[in-house]
This record gives C-alpha cells, structure tokens and sequence, in this order.
C-alpha cells in the first residue's frame, strides 16, 4: 500500500520534470528568438544581447533549462513584458473567477449526474435510460461553444430572460455581484460535465450491480432501494471520486472555451487574449500552471482511489471512455 | 435483448449519417459547384434563396458549399489522425507491454506527460508560434492524441504475453517486431477499431474548437468551426443561416462517430450478438 503511494508520487513527480521539459521545448520554438519576440523586429542588436544577458539566454541550452525549472520551483511562471506584470501575479488574480465558474459547474452537474446515472443503470433498457441515454450522448458530442451559443439564442436573445454576457465588475466579487449573469455560463458547464459524469457514473453502476454482494444483497430480500443507495451508491463513489481528478484536463479546457464566450476574465480569457497577442510568457506559464493540476489531480484520483479501497494495488485504466 | 437491438439500430443510422455527410462533402461540389476562395462584398450576409439555399456569409460565399468545404476538411484531417494516433499508440502500447521493465516504465512516462499536456492550450499556442497548415494540424493533433490508444493496447498486450500462442511464438524464436505484428496487433484489432473511431471524433472536435476559438487553419480555408466563429457575430442580427447549420454538422459527425464507436465497443463484448 506504502508502496503503491510511493511509487505513484514518484511517477508524478516524473510526469511534471517531462511536462517541463516539453515547455521549455515549446519555449524555443518561438520564431527568431524570446529577445526579437518581446523587444519587436526593430530592437538593435545590443538591445538584443543586453535582453539575453539579462535573462540567461546566452547560457547553454542545459544551463536554461537548469534556470527555468528553479525558477519555477521558487513559484516564478514567468514575466509578462505586454501586461508588466508577473504571469504568476495574473493567473492568482484570476483564479478565483475559474474555481467559481468551473467549481459551480463541477458542483451541479455531479449533484444532477450521479442520481441520473444511477438511475439509468437501475432501469437499463427502460424507456427512461433510452431517453435520457439519447440526450447524454447528443450533449456529449455537443461542443461547449455550440451549446453556449443556442442557450444564448434562446434564453437571451429569444426569451430577454438572461444576460448574454457575465457580470464585468471584476475580481471574484464583480462575478458574484452579477449572479443572472452567471446562469448561461455556468448552466453550459453543467450540461456539459452531466453528459460527461452521468455516462461513466452509469457505466460503473452497471459494473456494481453485477458484484455478488449486489446479488446477495437482493438474494437476502433487501428492498431494490437500499441496495441502490447502500451497496451500490458507496461503490460507485469510488469511481466518481476518480473521475473528478480525472476530468481536471476537461473541465479546464471547457472553462477556457465558455470564458471566451461570455466574456468572463479568469485565467482560461487570459490566455485567449494572450494567444491572440503572442504573450508568449503567459501561454507557457499557464500551460504549465494547466499541466500541474491535471498531474496533480490525477495523482490524487489514484490515491484517494487506493485509500478509499484497500483491496486496490494498481488501480485499473479509468482515463479511457466507459 | 431490445436494448442490443436498439443499439445495433443506433450503430448502423451512425453509420448511414456518416455515409451520407461524406458523400454531401466529397460528391456534392461535384453537383453543386461554389466558388470557396474568392471573397465577393456584392453577395453578403443574403438570406437563404433558389440561387443560394442556405443564403451567404459575410465574405460572400455561399453557406451550403462552404459546409461541404469544411467538412472536407473536417473528414480528412480526423481520419488522418485517426488512423495516425491508432498506429502510433498501438506499436507503442505493444511494444512496452512486450518488453515490460525499466523501458516500459520510461515509456508509459512519456505516454503520461504528454497527456499531462492540455491538448487545446498547446494547440492555440502553437497556432502563435506557426500559421496552422492542415498537414501541421495532423501532425499536432496526431501527437496529442495517440496516448488513450496506447494505454488500452498496453494493457491488453500485458494480459496477451502470458497466453499460450504469444509464450510458444517467443520461444520458437519470434522477435519483438514479429510478435507485435502477427501476434498482438492482430489480437487487438476490434480494441483498435474502436479506439481509432473515437479518435476521429476527437479529433474533429478539437479542430473545430481550435477553428472557431480563431485558430485554426488561415482563411479562405474553409472549417465548421471558423464559420460557427464568423456567424455568432450575426447573432443578434437573425442570420441564423450563418450560425445554426455548421453547428449541427459538428454535433451530427460527433454524434454519429460516437453511435458507430459505441455499436463496435458492444458488439465486441458480444461476439454472440453481432448481426
């Protein structure tokens, strides 16, 4: 058990020196160089050097790549020449917009798709499986900008209901301040995560329900409904507590896209903008940022996974589709 | 029994969808012939008429070629990473559940770093560094893509390398390559089948995501994504012609690629079942 924790840390720890290492890569793949990037073609070529100097860019690859990963392990993601301010001090400005809108996201659609799930498992091949099957698997191949875009059609532009737009107050108050202006971006995430967390959920109770302590359970006379909620429910968890670690990569991704939609300033609108105006620093700071939590949350999924089921040694592949 | 049944049925209209949009993309500017690079400012944003069913954009081109431009290249660049990430993933896969040890754990690691990376972040950043090419985008996305491939065919060449057939072909002297390609691969082809068909999906989704995000490949080329991106300004204006179908196409290719990948996926875990 020790062993296993051990062994997967070790595996993550790994995993954040390759993602590093393809960070550093993507960095100096930057056309002519960092200097010519941020000081524009017309900087002399003394400027040029005296930026390199500066900024150790005159060092042997080995010796820059030495240079980045200590400074990002003293917290430093970077500085933004275009902003004048530090990625880092940017992306904790920022964040607690994305924890509010993804947390939200996150929050409602498991409260919504571990019932469904369950229930669909429950009444496999009923009417209500199919019918809700049939929406779960259009939601899932409905990209998040498409949904965002017919819910605005139709609460917004069509019914007057909702703002198209977030609240612009700024900081997480300016977010909160505005909370019809949060419906639309956070009902999108939700729709979303359900179609996401509802198939696997449905997926893992199937798997349950065919355990032998399941059919015991039944065996013995116990009412279909405290098999479902005792023995069935407890075991899934299991499964949604390491899909919610696993989905860190997705949530985030769909963040970024329902961000850009609703005009909502967090970290995933930051990149967007700084994307679209080659702020190089940024973009590697926050993939790096993106790449750390996504090790880190399935670092946790496997470790909470071996917590809470003693039986397990290796958990199995849960990255794959159900 | 009725729910297998409705699957199949669910597989086979996927199928017939697919089928149908492939020859709406490829055959219909056979038919129906638009001219998808030249801009002409004397024919934007027309409302949908006998000359121009589905109206025309902004930049003057009509909407009903433009989807079938777009989904050219939609088709094309999925099935390219498709069977690209498959391949790569599946010699990969093998190869470290082959040979186990210290390579397959150094393997894996990569396997896991790069799906660490998140795919639509490095694709916008690299779309700053490079003007994205469609032959460039198969090769990113093909590079992002190939890890769930990986992971399944390693863990099935793990459980296949102790069978009887695989033990006796290594004694007799099989090489790795050899083993991985007469005996492994082919034991996991249906797992490769379905794989590959979600791959597609995948990888459709992320171009159109990168397209209408602004960052997929330069006009005039046609893509789903950049129309959906140019027609949600005319949203408030009611051009819905402009808004409503590239997204659709989206959802039906996604849609239909899932029910077919799905149908695969079961008929596989019942061989009895299938047709």
């Amino acid at each position: 058990m020790s062993g296993f924790l051990l062994r997967r840390t070790l595996q993550a720890a790994a995993v954040l020196i390759g993602v590093t290492l393809v960070v550093f890569v993507l960095e100096h793949l930057i056309p002519g160089s960092l200097a010519r990037a941020i000081l524009g073609p017309r900087a002399s070529r003394q400027a040029i050097s005296a930026f390199n100097s500066a900024n150790g860019l005159d060092h042997p690859l080995v010796v820059q790549y030495l240079d980045f990963l200590w400074r990002l392990a003293q917290g430093n993601l970077g500085y933004s020449y275009r902003l004048n301010r530090s990625v880092g001090s940017l992306v904790i400005s920022q964040a607690p917009n994305d924890l509010i809108l993804v947390g939200l996201g996150l929050l409602l659609a498991l409260a919504i798709a571990l019932p469904l799930g369950i229930l669909q498992a429950a009444r496999r091949g009923g009417a209500i499986d199919q019918l809700t099957g049939a929406a779960t698997l259009t939601l899932y191949a409905t990209p998040s900008y498409w949904l965002a875009l017919l819910l605005i059609a139709a609460l917004s532009i069509g019914a007057h209901l909702l703002p198209p737009e977030a609240g612009q107050g700024g900081g997480p108050l300016g977010l909160l301040g505005d909370p019809l202006g949060l419906v639309l971006p956070v009902l999108t995430l939700t729709l979303i995560n359900v179609a996401w967390f509802s198939r696997y959920t449905r997926a893992a109770v199937i798997e349950t329900l065919a355990q032998e302590y399941v059919r015991l359970a039944r065996a013995k006379g116990l009412p279909e409904r405290l098999v479902l909620t005792r023995h069935v429910l407890r075991n899934s968890l299991l499964t949604v507590v390491t899909l919610v670690g696993m989905a860190v990569p997705m949530l985030l991704t769909s963040g970024l896209v329902v961000e850009y939609v609703f005009n909502i300033p967090g970290v995933g609108l930051s990149y967007y903008t700084a994307a679209a105006n080659a702020d190089y620093p940024v973009e590697l700071g926050v993939t790096v940022v993106v790449a750390l939590l996504t090790v880190l949350g399935s670092l946790a999924a496997d470790l909470a996974y071996a917590l809470l089921d003693p039986r397990i040694g290796t958990p199995s592949d849960v990255g794959s589709k159900p | 029994m009725s729910s297998a049944l409705k699957g199949r049925r669910a597989g086979v209209a996927g199928l017939i969808v697919l089928v149908a949009l492939a020859g709406f993309c490829f055959l219909g500017p056979l038919l129906y012939r638009t001219d998808q690079t030249q801009a002409n400012v004397a024919l934007t944003n027309i409302a949908p008429s006998a000359a121009h069913p589905l109206g025309t954009d902004a930049n003057g081109y009509d909407v009903l070629g433009r989807l079938m431009a777009g989904g050219q290249i939609s088709l094309e660049i999925g099935l390219a990473v498709g069977i690209l990430a498959t391949a790569l993933g599946a010699g990969w896969g093998a190869l470290a559940g082959l040979t186990g040890g210290a390579l397959d754990a150094l393997m894996m690691r990569v396997v896991d770093t790069l799906l660490a990376l998140p795919a639509i972040f490095v694709l916008i950043y690299l779309a700053t560094v490079v003007q994205p090419t469609v032959p460039l985008l198969i090769g990113v996305i093909t590079l992002l893509s190939w890890l769930a491939p990986a992971r399944l065919v390693r863990s099935q060449t793990l459980s296949l390398r102790t069978r009887e057939f695989v033990t006796a072909a290594r004694a007799a002297g099989s090489g790795q390559t050899r083993t991985i390609a007469r005996h492994i691969l082919p034991n996991a082809a249906g797992t490769l089948a379905v794989a590959a068909t979600f791959q597609i999906a995948d990888a459709i989704l992320i171009l159109a995501t990168l397209s209408f995000l602004g960052f997929g490949p330069a006009p005039p080329t046609a893509t789903w994504g950049g129309m959906l991106y140019q027609g949600t300004s005319y949203l408030l204006d009611g051009y819905w012609w402009e808004v409503y179908p590239a997204g659709l196409m989206i959802v039906a290719t996604v849609l239909a690629l899932n029910l077919v990948g799905e149908h695969l996926r079961e008929s596989l875990a019942n061989p009895a079942r299938t047709l």
